[in-house]
């Protein structure tokens, strides 16, 4: 049998089912194991002591009917864990202790999950590298001093160094997918409204979704079975019928449509990118789908959209960080005083941009120009969907415009960094669920993803598809383990 | 900036501008970070005025993706005794209140 950190989610699970491999020796190897990879930072807080004892705990009292069983996982630290440290990789949540459960995360350790620990990310998820997280840089298990991609960076790493089973990380503007896509690994962002927003630590309310990180397809399945509920503590929580994701995953999408807009084909889009997607193509052709062109004409217009709805949720979301009841709190001649230190010396520099943009964009006499110009074309690429989907059951296109780039390559250049969501910010704009699978390398041998895009609560169609190209794909990570030399 | 028949030009965002926002955001700055910022700032809206090119007149603006009307709920309390929970992040504090500096002298 492989080394047990290696197992994908469903291989482990299906060893603890079969007594092949207990809880606790599972904790233990993914602890080991963690403990030989500090170099990557994935962790902000490790919960090793205590993930031994519960699975230990397990173990003697097993359950095999959970849909989890005993399983150790790792979380994107924007969760709140109930007295757990989750920092959202914040100075200013440096040494906040919640003192309640996410929605998301109690779903897990429902069904038998284990904390592993808290996993390093963009601050406040506001990042597309990792590296405006307090807690430092991680490292891309692909190649020494890559980005692993963000804001859900340490997930993405966490997941490819094979230091957790599966992950949940967030996606705002293609957080879960981009780092996916820089690693080698799956990540699904569901339809807004899938998985409860409560607990997590907000950045823009009318984009955030929570969703599963895995090293296949099916393990994402399994995963967003757990986590996707209707919550009733969240207020856009959606009540639709969930599907048993994972026992209703087929391989045969024969005679679905598959759309491929053009306006995805962007200027000074690497060659690499546009062969890997036209593979895609031939792939999903072979799986027995009907290719059609199809366009999404505003897509040009949704990161310059996103750039005005993100921050003015966020400046608005992140009002509550004033020293007052829980954070940081800095010493002021007076109570305005203390709020401008705390802030200022709470908040990291990318932060302070986009709450610098999001207030002047929501300030007196700029509202009607800005963020409701943008709540307009908002509507104009959702409309553009809704048009595509009256012909085609889903999209496909490039998960990023490039492979993953070097730590420092882009920190100097906000724009440049914002590029990196072209293709996934629409996805975020239009509430649509959407997957980046592992379809390829470039010429230096990292990653790339193609990203499939549903209709909305069409989950399932989207891992089917995703499930389908995979096998036909048959990519594979080739991780060395260089952290440990 | 200048607002006309629902077309709006850009004029950069000068320092003077930048320290009102940084007001208005509650963030101190020091004269070097608020620089930064203004050159920061006007290159993402260089970059975030492509919207101008539209016209959206008649369009309705999407202010929820979830195409559902809010739910109620009962008026009714649902979590109790959970004083010391609350106050437990508190960065200064007594059993019973949070603690700011002095605002009435």
């Amino acid at each position: 049998m492989s080394e047990i950190t290696s197992l994908t989610l469903y291989e482990l699970i299906k060893n603890i089912k079969e007594k092949k491999i207990s809880s606790n020796e599972a904790a233990k190897s993914f602890v080991d194991r963690a403990e030989k990879s500090k170099k990557i930072n994935a962790y902000v807080t490790e919960n090793f002591e205590n993930c031994l004892k519960l699975s230990k705990e397990f173990d003697d009292k097993p359950n095999f009917d959970l849909k989890l069983p005993g399983i150790p996982i790792a979380v994107k630290d924007l969760f709140c864990t109930n007295e757990v440290r989750t920092t959202a990789g914040s100075n200013i949540l440096n040494n906040f202790v919640p003192t309640y459960e996410s929605t998301v995360t109690q779903n897990i350790w429902n069904e038998g999950g284990i904390l592993l620990g808290k996993l390093n990310c963009d601050e406040f998820a506001m990042g597309s590298s990792n590296e405006t997280s307090f807690f430092g840089n991680v490292q891309n298990p692909i190649a020494e001093d890559l980005v692993p991609g963000g804001s859900s960076g340490g997930s993405s790493a966490a997941l490819a160094a094979n230091l957790t089973p599966v992950t949940i990380g967030t996606d705002t503007g293609g957080s879960i997918r981009q780092p996916a896509s820089f690693t080698g690994t799956v990540g699904l962002k569901p339809t807004y409204g899938s998985c409860s927003r409560y607990g997590i630590v907000a950045f823009a309310s009318s984009l955030d979704q929570a969703g599963p990180m895995s090293k296949d397809v099916k393990d994402s399945s399994i995963l967003l079975e757990v986590i996707s509920s209707f919550d009733k503590k969240d207020s856009t929580s959606i009540d639709f019928k969930r599907n048993n994701y994972s026992s209703e995953l087929t391989r045969n999408i024969k005679g679905l449509k598959i759309g491929i807009p053009k306006e995805y084909r962007v200027d000074g889009m690497p060659d690499e990118i546009e062969k890997l997607w036209k593979k895609g193509i031939d792939y999903a052709k072979d799986c027995g789908a009907e290719i059609i062109d199809i366009s999404l004409p505003h897509t040009s217009y949704a990161l310059p959209t996103y750039y005005i709805v993100a921050p003015a949720e966020a400046s608005s979301n992140l009002a509550r960080y004033d020293g007052v009841k829980y954070g940081l709190r800095s010493s002021g001649k007076n109570l305005i005083d203390m709020y401008e230190k705390t802030r200022s010396e709470g908040f990291g520099e990318e932060v302070k941009r986009r709450v610098m943009i999001g207030t002047y964009v929501l300030s007196s006499g700029y509202y009607d120009a800005y963020y409701l110009k943008a709540q307009k074309v908002r509507q104009l690429i959702k409309q553009d969907f809704d048009q595509a989907y009256n012909k085609v059951d889903a999209i496909l296109t490039p998960s990023t415009p490039s492979s993953a780039f070097k730590i420092g390559e882009k920190s100097n250049d906000p724009v440049s960094m914002y590029l990196n969501d072209i293709f996934t910010v629409p996805v975020n704009l239009a509430g649509l669920p959407g997957i980046s699978i592992p379809a390829g390398v470039d010429k230096n041998n990292y990653p790339l993803g193609l990203q499939i895009i549903g209709k909305s609560f069409d989950e399932q169609t989207v891992l089917n598809i995703a499930y389908s190209m995979e096998e036909k794909i048959n990519y594979k990570n080739n991780i060395t383990d260089w952290w440990m030399k | 900036m200048v607002v006309c028949d629902n077309i709006f030009y850009h004029m950069s965002i000068d320092l003077k501008t930048v320290k009102h926002i940084s007001k208005l955001a509650r963030i101190s700055l020091d004269e070097k970070k608020a620089e930064k910022l203004a050159t920061d700032m006007n290159s993402i809206f260089e970059f975030i005025e492509k919207l101008n090119e539209l016209n959206t007149d008649n369009v309705e603006p999407l202010t929820s993706i979830a195409e559902t009307t809010l739910r109620f709920r009962d008026d009714k309390i649902t979590s109790e005794n959970i004083r010391e929970k609350i106050l437990k992040n508190s960065p200064e504090k007594n059993d019973d209140f949070f603690v700011v500096p002095k605002v009435v002298e």
